[in-house]
């Protein structure tokens, strides 16, 4: 046969194993990307097998095919619309029953072959459930495959099954199928019988399944069928209704909700048939360690002491790791220095490219790190305990429980903090966690509350900066319920969670989930720093001033003359202030001025939209003329300034809420895929942090405070 | 009753899964049907969500969700 490649689809439960098969599968040649359109990761290997190329494609995890969720949406269309040549439906064996309602699903869609991995099932032996695989497999009419996915068994199996089944013929119809009751029969006869007299070139699909998901009223079928028939189309739709009525008054109920519950009466039949339980009491394991892990006095403390060692390894770990790639940027950008002749192209590299990127790769360990805890956390199961105990105070934000690990990472860094927004699988709890996570106060803003605090408020400085900490987690919760109610309203992503049994994590799969998220971030983020360090660069460089260069840029541009003067109060021999940068510095002194910052601080924070550790440096070169690391120096210009404990405290304010750095907009651009949002986020917090400037200011001069 | 005022370690047999949309749909989805039976393990330290077993597995449900099904207790069950 001509060489074409297969495509095999993944789908299951989530928790069931399926990513661990997907990755014993395709190794590391793994792509991962975005499904189109939408923030659901999608994952994909090539292999090459006995001459055969098989694309594997890994679905989101699901429970269900009723498009209430993304993932759901974009598993069932993939499955409708792209046709896969194999379907395999991964099945957690000890959980028999409820995995099996996915399946039945996938087998009354009847548009691909399937296979069911029936995953674990030593582990059900274990305890105590054996399951009749023959029965099963000759009563849903569907080869079955034995894996044990964490001991990388039956992979070659299922890939031979697999190839085996894409390559044979197309089979007939099933016989096997869920029948329901013959009210919903009847009705699904003679929607079915309408749909091919009055529409006969109908959707490709099954016309069963096409009438059945008329019947439960679903949404995407009928857009589907009003736009490609029109008018037909809608004579089909009104049918539907007409039958969905009939049966609704009939059984006093949704057809939707009898057709679940004799999906689950089918399901329990073929229980009865393959699995038999013993009796004997095993030890559950995954319980006990439950009992400690979310017991009602312990296990928050002990929650508490997870999060905080995840946190202390990431950032004083990860501090080592710092270290090194800033001696080695030190050590690039010096041998680059000696190596370029000097110029506008030595600067543009050293302290445009070289400066601007290394600054975003520094945080690469911590993003590894991070990650690193945040798959252990996932693959060990611990990810919905921790939620399952936030729950309750997170739910009063409006948000899931899940929220909680997005924003306790975001006083580390936002940048992973957003990527980790992930893990929550409702799109508006992931925006909504997006938009409020900036406000936790991530580490880089420390100096600079360091320097103004420590400079204005002596003794007290400890106490504001806390007062500062707990501003963003106020606005946070105001911010979150607010939008909850308005922007992003609509019913609470339910919490009906699976609490998965505890599992021992492969480091495989940690290993490639950290690796994943260290190479988006090399990636993605690195593209666009790159793109804005070299124009923030360009802004505060040019045009240059004169004795800094000896090239012919525009003369009128020069200052007059350059006289050495760094502590003069309108320093024009700085470069930085004499630049663009300068100039809109000045220009939007209005803006900042009825918040008490004046136009130095109004740069400051200009730059820092790069990262937020240039702000004090920024601060050092335009407040005290050099880059000198003396603090006293910085103290002593700042305050003789005119600066006062009042607009130093507008200022940390403001530093506080705005616009987080290019890294985390980025992600933010990147995590909720939509321009919009990332534009809404940056408005949204800059003008917060405007009005609440204004607040403090204006209310502490009107207090009488200075 | 409704299955929030159970405690925890009591068994109790579906009767009605209340409320509406999506919810109540993916409510079933995950098993809890009727006629099936839920085991309360246990409620969250602050009394909210709770997690039971159903059909073998374990999963979480938030207080106000549960208050929309309908139960009938069974008897103390002796072992889990």
């Amino acid at each position: 046969m001509t060489k074409k490649t297969i495509t095999i689809a993944l789908t299951g439960n989530p928790n069931s194993g399926k990513t661990t098969i997907f990755n014993n599968l395709t190794g590391a040649r793994q792509k991962v990307g975005n499904w189109p359109g939408v923030t659901v990761e999608k994952k994909e290997g090539l292999i090459h097998r006995n001459g055969d190329e098989l694309k594997i494609i890994d679905l989101p995890g699901t429970y269900s095919l009723t498009p209430f969720s993304i993932e759901e949406i974009v598993a069932r269309n993939y499955i409708l619309d792209e046709s896969p040549d194999v379907v395999i439906d991964i099945i957690d064996a000890s959980n028999l029953e409820r995995s099996l309602y996915l399946a039945t699903q996938l087998r009354e869609l009847d548009c691909c072959k399937v296979i069911f991995a029936l995953n674990m099932a030593d582990l059900a032996r274990s305890r105590g459930i054996k399951i009749d695989t023959e029965k099963l497999s000759e009563l849903l009419d569907v080869p079955v495959v034995f894996t044990v996915g964490n001991k990388n068994q039956g992979m070659e199996d299922l890939l031979q099954k697999a190839v085996e089944m894409a390559k044979s013929p197309v089979r007939e119809s099933i016989k096997r199928r869920v029948n329901y009751n013959k009210d919903v029969e009847a009705a699904v006869l003679k929607l079915k019988t309408h749909i091919a007299e009055k529409y006969p070139d109908a959707l490709s699909y099954n016309p069963r399944w096409t009438a059945i998901k008329l019947l439960e009223d679903d949404k995407i079928i009928r857009d589907k069928i009003l736009s490609t028939a029109g008018d037909k189309g809608k004579a089909v739709l009104e049918k539907a209704s007409a039958l969905r009525k009939q049966l609704t008054n009939l059984f006093d109920e949704d057809p939707e909700i009898i057709m679940t519950d004799e999906r689950y009466g089918f399901i329990a039949g073929i229980i009865k048939e393959v699995l038999t339980t013993s009796t004997r009491e095993r030890i559950d394991i995954s319980r006990n360690i439950d009992r400690v892990l979310t017991n009602r006095f312990i296990g928050f403390p002990i929650f508490i002491f997870f999060i905080w060692g995840m946190f202390q390894t990431t950032f004083v770990l990860g501090q080592y790791p710092m270290d090194w790639i800033e001696g080695f940027i030190g050590m690039f950008s010096g041998a680059m220095s000696n190596l370029l002749p000097d110029g506008i192209l030595k600067d543009l590299v050293i302290d445009g490219i070289i400066a601007g990127v290394g600054s975003v790769i520094v945080f690469l360990p911590n993003i590894l790190i991070l990650f690193f805890f945040i798959a252990l956390f996932e693959d060990t199961g611990y990810m919905s305990r921790a939620a399952f105990l936030m729950d309750k105070i997170m739910h009063l934000i409006g948000l899931h429980g899940k929220s909680f690990i997005p924003m306790i990472i975001g006083f580390g860094c936002n940048v992973p903090a957003i990527m980790a927004a992930r893990t929550l699988e409702s799109e508006k709890d992931r925006i909504l966690t997006i938009l409020i996570t900036p406000f936790m106060s991530c580490s880089a803003k420390l100096p600079i509350y360091i320097v103004l605090a420590g400079t204005f408020f002596g003794r007290k400085a400890g106490t504001v900066i806390f007062g500062i900490y707990l501003t963003g987690i106020v606005l946070s919760i105001i911010t979150g319920r607010v939008f909850r109610s308005t922007l992003l309203r609509g019913a609470d992503a339910p919490f009906v969670m699976e609490l998965p049994p505890y599992r021992v994590p492969m480091a495989k799969s940690l290993l490639i989930h950290m690796w994943d998220r260290g190479k988006i971030f090399l990636r993605k983020m690195g593209g666009i720093i790159l793109v804005g360090s070299v124009v923030i660069w360009a802004l505060s460089s040019f045009p240059r001033s004169a004795g800094t260069d000896l090239r012919p840029f525009p003369e009128t541009e020069k200052p007059a003359a350059s006289v050495e003067s760094p502590l003069q109060a309108e320093n024009r021999t700085n470069p930085v202030s004499s630049s663009f940068m300068g100039r809109i510095g000045r220009a939007i002194e209005p803006v900042f001025s009825p918040i008490g910052i004046e136009w130095r601080g109004g740069i400051a924070l200009l730059t820092g939209f790069v990262a937020k550790e240039i702000v004090v440096s920024t601060m050092g070169v335009l407040y005290v003329g050099d880059e000198s690391n003396e603090p006293e120096a910085l103290k002593n210009a700042l305050i003789s300034s005119g600066m006062t404990p009042l607009s130093a405290l507008s200022m940390m304010v403001f530093v506080l809420l705005y616009v987080p750095c290019l890294a985390t907009v980025a992600a933010i651009r990147r995590e909720t895929g939509s321009l919009k949002w990332t534009l809404f986020s940056i408005v949204y917090s800059t003008s917060l942090a405007w009005i609440m400037a204004f607040l403090v200011y204006r209310g502490g001069l009107f207090l009488g405070f200075s | 009753m409704q299955l929030s005022e159970l405690k925890e370690g009591q068994i109790a047999r579906v009767v009605r899964v209340g409320g509406e949309g999506a919810l109540r749909r993916r409510i079933l989805e995950m098993g809890i049907v009727k006629d099936s039976e839920v085991y309360v393990e246990k409620y969250a330290p602050l009394k909210d969500p709770l997690e039971l077993i159903v059909k073998g597995y374990h999963v979480s449900l938030r207080v106000k969700e549960a208050m929309q099904i309908t139960v009938e207790l069974k008897e103390q069950a002796p072992h889990s």
